[in-house]
């Protein structure tokens, strides 16, 4: 039984077969990536697994608990985390505040009306939220204001802001889109980094070969909104199928 | 110090001297000279500047914190000042009764309000907002005639069953309304050489409840609960992912600030015991929206201020009329005098609108931040040497 259960999984969009059949396993603590064309269904799946969309048939558990019919924030306190492509924090506020939420959300749930303490006085989460900043090299910038902040660094601390929630599964969506080669490279290994230093599975949905390579344990393809195979990256690497319907077209 | 950091304490202390001294800032000149009819220092004047200023920072606590623009607040304050006329008619004429009861109506309407207005966001939640202070204001002037008295307004009358206290004084006429005896119109007059300054029990039961109100605001807006407030107005797509629900958060808002709306409500009542339905149109809620605009949306002081400027305007500057401009002008010849009046002629007395329309449109175009901003452009012209990192750092949390 892996972490997360996603079984027959249908989803269709008017006459779009967006997702058909899809089963998919992960297991607890490995890096499993989705690959597959565009519009293989990466997003459709990945959206059927926060809540932001509701499948037409099949059942998605995690951890044993259905997730369907819950809200993203029910979804989200069950110990799912999400990175969006391109980097969603809240760009209005400071480095720190943005720290602060996530904790906040993760020791008095989804609403708590603590209107006259001070942010700054809980001195246990700000000590967190300080060495969260460190270990992902953002302490410096902690009063920045985040809209202010470079690409690579919104990214950054977008994962920052999941991590420090101790989420048990972390779902990215190409992390690393649009990114130059360097920033890319510095993206796989802030994650391996925080790979090996906790217990997490990370679901990621991407692009890029070289990205997938050098972090997946297990690699799902995708292809017309149904998994063609599911293997380790160098069963994939040299699969017929996958060259076929991937790898092939690419080339 | 009481909970707040060092320079959101300073800012109390100022804004707590500046209501206490507001009798002698206000009347700035003498009371015989011809420029006195610029003094706002009188009671009644001063005692609108604190209410609306109530008004505001709550309505702040909403659209400057969440962003969430609603176009009916004056609702509440209509149904603050219904029910507090309510408590004056049959309990007692105490306003402290009146005062909790106005707070309490109008945070239970609110939050029927809210709930459904803030099903919508945008400018659909604007509507909402101004649907249903539309209808309130439609209601309160027809059907709810029992109520509200309709079109003449709720007023205190003679033969009022006054449970605590009684129908009429001993010589026939309405009991005033009092804080444990101590009279809402009692006012002490004290002459200075040529100045007169005038402090009003009335005035100071207003400023002591605005600056309670404005201590609570700084509180809210640098809790945890502000916090969250101002990542619903940054990003409510990253908020759900976090684990956090939006709409209770913009719904406790939507109380606090009806709240704070019902309060004012009631202390416009306490101060001169009517109602009537047209506090609650759609113009009053529209000019609690330009009051907070006006003086710097976000920003701790800019609501007072806006609440200041335009309620002065609305008294002072409205109250020039030609024969002033012509005293004005008297030193010039006589064509160019003339002239000149009708050149001024469309900005003053009634068409004291203009001139702030003007106004509100220049804020807006050179000013977004409001007042606040132009105070804060003024104050770097002096300091000179700004450190351009902090600054950009700081820009986007709530200014003082």
């Amino acid at each position: 039984m892996g972490i997360l259960e996603v079984k027959d999984v249908n989803k269709r969009f008017g006459g779009l077969q967006a997702l058909g059949d899809v089963n998919l396993s992960v297991r607890e603590n490995t890096v499993h990536a989705i690959i597959g064309p565009n519009g293989a269904g990466k997003s459709t799946l990945l959206n059927c697994l926060v809540g932001k969309l509701i499948p037409d048939t099949g059942s998605v558990m995690f951890d044993g608990q259905s997730v369907l019919g819950r809200k993203p924030y029910e979804i989200n306190q069950m110990g799912i985390s999400r990175v969006f492509q391109t980097p969603e924090i809240f760009a209005d506020l400071s480095v720190f505040e943005n720290m602060m939420i996530p904790l906040f959300a993760k020791r008095d749930g989804s609403f708590r009306l603590h209107a006259f303490e001070g942010v700054g006085s809980e001195r246990g989460l700000t000590q967190e939220a300080e060495a969260m900043l460190d270990e992902v090299n953002m302490l410096e910038k902690r009063d920045f204001h985040a809209g202010a902040l470079s690409r690579g660094d919104k990214r950054r601390l977008e994962m920052a802001m999941c991590l420090i929630q101790r989420p048990r599964l972390l779902l990215l969506d190409e992390p690393t889109a649009g990114m130059a080669r360097a920033d890319t490279n510095n993206t796989i290994d802030l994650l391996k980094t925080i790979k090996a230093k906790r217990d997490i599975t990370m679901c990621i949905i991407e692009h890029d070969m070289h990205v997938v390579f050098s972090l997946a344990d297990r690699i799902t393809v995708l292809a017309q909104g149904t998994p063609l195979v599911e293997d380790t990256p160098e069963n994939i690497k040299g699969h017929p199928k996958v060259k076929e319907a991937y790898l092939g077209e690419a080339a | 110090m009481l909970g707040l950091g060092r320079k959101d304490f300073g800012l109390l202390v100022i804004v707590a001297l500046l209501t206490l001294l507001a009798p002698f800032i206000l009347n700035p000149f003498p009371s015989d000279s011809s420029l006195a009819q610029f003094n706002a220092g009188y009671p009644d004047l001063m005692q609108r500047f604190v209410i609306f200023g109530i008004f505001a920072i709550g309505f702040n606590i909403l659209f400057g914190l969440t962003g969430y623009l609603s176009f009916g607040h004056a609702a509440f304050l209509g149904v603050g000042s219904y029910a507090a006329v309510w408590m004056f008619k049959l309990l007692t004429m105490n306003v402290i009764p009146a005062i909790i009861l106005s707070v309490l109506i109008a945070g239970v309407f609110s939050l029927l309000i809210g709930y459904i207005s803030l099903r919508r966001s945008g400018i659909y939640f604007s509507i909402l907002t101004l649907a249903f202070a539309q209808m309130s204001f439609a209601l309160a002037y027809s059907v709810l005639t029992p109520i509200t008295n309709g079109e003449t307004g709720l007023q205190i009358a003679l033969d009022d069953p006054r449970i605590l206290g009684v129908s009429q004084t001993a010589d026939g006429s309405i009991p005033v309304t009092h804080l444990f005896g101590l009279e809402m119109r009692a006012t002490e007059v004290v002459n200075m050489g040529p100045w007169q300054f005038q402090f009003s029990a009335g005035y100071y039961l207003c400023a002591l409840l605005m600056l309670i109100a404005f201590y609570l605001a700084i509180r809210i807006f640098r809790s945890p609960f502000g916090m969250m407030l101002r990542a619903v107005k940054s990003n409510q797509q990253r908020l759900y992912y976090t684990g956090l629900n939006a709409r209770p958060y913009t719904l406790a808002a939507f109380v606090i600030s009806g709240m704070y709306a019902g309060l004012a409500g009631g202390l416009l009542a306490a101060m001169d015991p009517l109602a009537g339905a047209e506090r609650m149109q759609w113009t009053a809620s529209g000019e609690v929206v330009l009051m907070t605009i006006l003086g710097g949306a976000g920003t701790l002081i800019g609501p007072v201020l806006g609440a200041g400027f335009i309620k002065y305007f609305e008294n002072i500057f409205s109250k020039i009329n030609d024969n002033v401009l012509h005293g004005w002008f008297a030193f010039l010849p006589d064509g160019i005098e003339d002239a000149l009046v009708a050149v001024v002629h469309p900005f003053i007395g009634k068409g004291w609108h203009l001139t702030l329309g003007l106004l509100f449109v220049a804020v807006v175009i050179f000013l977004p931040g409001g007042l606040v901003e132009g105070g804060q452009r003024i104050a770097r012209l002096f300091r000179r040497k700004p450190a351009p990192d902090t600054e950009r750092a700081h820009q986007h949390t709530p200014a003082e």
